[in-house]
């Protein structure tokens, strides 16, 4: 088996405010081979997309961060600017939330995507241009000669995703990392973009880091899904393995809490209750006591760690995993 | 067997450049500046009396065939002096704010994305200079480098800085927390790239309608500094000197405190139509936002 692309190495993120430092990823362990697609799934501010800002180096300055961030056998957290930047938009390649703004307002598509091109491929004005019109091209955009031509807000947004797709494919990126690629669009575009990402990436053989707090988009698309809490992997798996049997109270409530076509109306949702913890006040014990239907005296003093299951691959945290409860209840 | 035939033909229009009605006044304010840059441009061809000429048995004269728009108060000729008070106060009206555009604009630019302790010291050399009177500056400066129009543009064009900084380093604090400056750097952008590509064309855009403001803002100045005595030293005509000039006899010949003023008042005014159909134009966001 050959090396990972990407390996977080015990990566943290702490974040100072006024109110003390905010530890927003706390020591995480993940690794991702060429080819493979990682789902990071988590409610908003567990973390997820301070990881992927770790990762791409794009932390704001204050942030403080340890660990190694092993990518293609370089750290790149001791990696200097110059060589980053180079590496960012050719390797490791991203695509952001939302296409309103992620897209600049007053470029038309055409500069926006050939300047990437020709800062990295190093290709001249016409080479660049054609490549442009490949590119939108295979993210079906029709007509893509005429659309280099117009402004982003001259698109709707399934469009612009598409576009800033493109843009990310466009110097063939190793990693490509989809922070919530779909959650300002239309349910219906929605499918349609993962599908475009999953094509690509089969096509490219790349890797992917599909973020986002909808565990349907990761449950036919990602080969491995990493669930996260409060900064921690809180259980991780092989994607089939997940859904056949989750072992960590905090999956179970975030899959309950996806609304359901057969449920009858007027049936409220099963929401988690309660908030996540205060990141700047860790816990003593696990962080998802607090809000756990199964926790015990036990979870609120000790820390619960990583450990294996029976499945080879698939880690949870927690002491009382799903299935254990049930044989205690019967 | 039948085969189902879809025909994918997505028609998607060329981008449509709208021609939309500018407007009369539009058109009536580009022709006047027209008329007035040529005139002034062409001034010293043209077949006009010199503007210097006195001619002190002629004082004050009517408008006739010798002198269409009569003579001042030294009896020189009131058409030529206001032609050539309008290179005057065009060029300083011009190049003033351009100073203030591209010395304030590059400081704000950078302060704004670039934060920490170059922005303390812009903002406050900036603040310092704001605080400043600006009359004693002026005073200061033709004290010591003498009355002329260079050192009359720099004044104006030093005192125009804070303001372009301002407007410059706003936009840029609200566009640099944007999400793709932060996807420009994830694509591997430089940060000049990002100033210079990114950045500028976003900031540029209330960039140039302020300078068109500043444009007006300083031909008022200007006629204001000479009116008081710091503006173009005193033979030379500017539309201010001349309203300054006219003040002296404004019972007996109001028309040559009046004359400069409408120049003033018309050129001033077509300057904003303009500008803002412009802007309106050229901005690719309409409708975005």
């Amino acid at each position: 088996m050959s090396a990972p692309l990407l390996t977080i190495d015990n990566v943290a993120v702490e974040l100072p405010t006024p109110r003390g430092n905010l530890r927003a990823v706390d020591h995480v362990d993940l690794s991702l081979e060429a080819g493979r697609t990682l789902g990071i799934v988590g409610e908003s501010g567990c973390g997820k997309t301070m990881l992927s800002r770790a990762v791409l180096q794009l932390l704001p300055k204050k942030a403080k961060l340890t660990g190694r961030v092993m990518f293609d056998g370089q750290d790149l957290v001791r990696l200097d600017a110059e060589r980053l930047r180079r590496l960012r938009g050719r390797d490791l390649a991203v695509v952001f939330q939302d296409p309103m703004t992620s897209l600049n307002p007053v470029l038309t598509i055409g500069t926006q995507l050939m300047e990437t091109i020709q800062e990295h491929l190093e290709l001249d004005a016409p080479a660049a241009r054609k490549r442009s019109i490949e590119l939108l091209a295979a993210v079906g955009i029709p007509a893509p000669e005429q659309r280099l031509a117009q402004y982003p807000h001259q698109c709707s947004g399934g469009m612009r995703q598409r576009i800033a797709i493109a843009i990310a494919l466009s110097c063939e990126p190793k990693l490509l990392i989809a922070d919530e690629p779909t959650t300002a669009l239309d349910v219906t575009i929605q499918a349609q973009i993962l599908d475009l990402l999953a094509r690509e990436q089969r096509r490219r053989h790349m890797a992917m880091i599909i973020i986002t707090h909808d565990l349907g988009v990761v449950a036919g698309r990602a080969d491995e899904v990493a669930v996260m809490y409060a900064g921690r992997v809180v259980e991780r798996a092989p994607t089939q393995a997940l859904f056949k049997r989750m072992h960590m109270p905090y999956t179970e409530a975030l899959l309950a809490a996806i609304p359901k076509l057969d449920t009858a109306p007027h049936t409220p949702l099963p929401a988690i209750s309660g908030r996540p913890p205060d990141p700047t006040r860790p816990l003593r014990g696990c962080s998802f006591a607090p809000r756990c239907r199964y926790a015990v005296e036990h979870c609120r003093e000790a820390k619960p760690e990583l450990k294996s299951a029976e499945m080879p691959g698939h880690l949870y945290a927690c002491f009382h995993p799903i299935q254990m409860v049930e044989e205690i209840g019967t | 067997m039948a085969t189902l035939e879809l025909s994918m033909q997505d028609e998607v229009s060329a981008p449509i450049r709208r021609r939309r009605k500018l407007g009369l006044l539009f058109w009536l304010a580009s022709i006047w500046l027209i008329v007035i840059l040529t005139l002034a441009i062409l001034a010293p061809v043209l077949p006009l009396q010199n503007p210097l000429d006195m001619d002190m048995l002629e004082r004050r004269a009517a408008f006739s065939g010798e002198h269409w728009l009569g003579t001042d108060s030294l009896g020189r000729d009131e058409l030529a002096r206001l032609i050539f008070g309008a290179r005057v106060s065009l060029t300083v009206g011009l190049i003033a704010p351009m100073i203030g555009l591209a010395l304030g604009g590059a400081l704000g630019l950078l302060a704004g994305y670039f934060r920490g302790r170059f922005e303390t010291l812009v903002v406050g050399s900036m603040d310092v200079l704001l605080a400043f009177p600006p009359l004693i500056f002026a005073l200061a400066v033709t004290a010591y480098l003498g009355q002329s129009i260079p050192n009359l543009t720099m004044i104006l064009g030093v005192l125009g800085i804070p303001a372009f900084m301002r407007v410059a380093r706003a936009a840029t604090l609200t566009l640099a927390r944007r999400e793709f400056v932060i996807a420009a750097e994830a694509l591997g952008a430089s940060h000049a790239r990002i100033l210079l590509r990114e950045l500028l064309p976003n900031v540029i855009l209330p960039l140039l309608a302020f300078f068109l403001l500043g444009v007006a803002v300083t031909i008022v100045v200007e006629g204001a500094l000479s009116f008081l005595g710091l503006g173009v030293p005193p033979p030379m005509a500017s539309w201010g000197s001349m309203i300054g000039e006219g003040r002296d006899s404004l019972d007996v010949a109001p028309r040559l405190a009046f004359l400069p003023a409408v120049g003033l008042f018309l050129t001033v005014l077509a300057f904003n139509l303009v500008g803002d159909t412009m802007r309106a134009l050229t901005d690719p966001r309409q409708g975005a936002l």
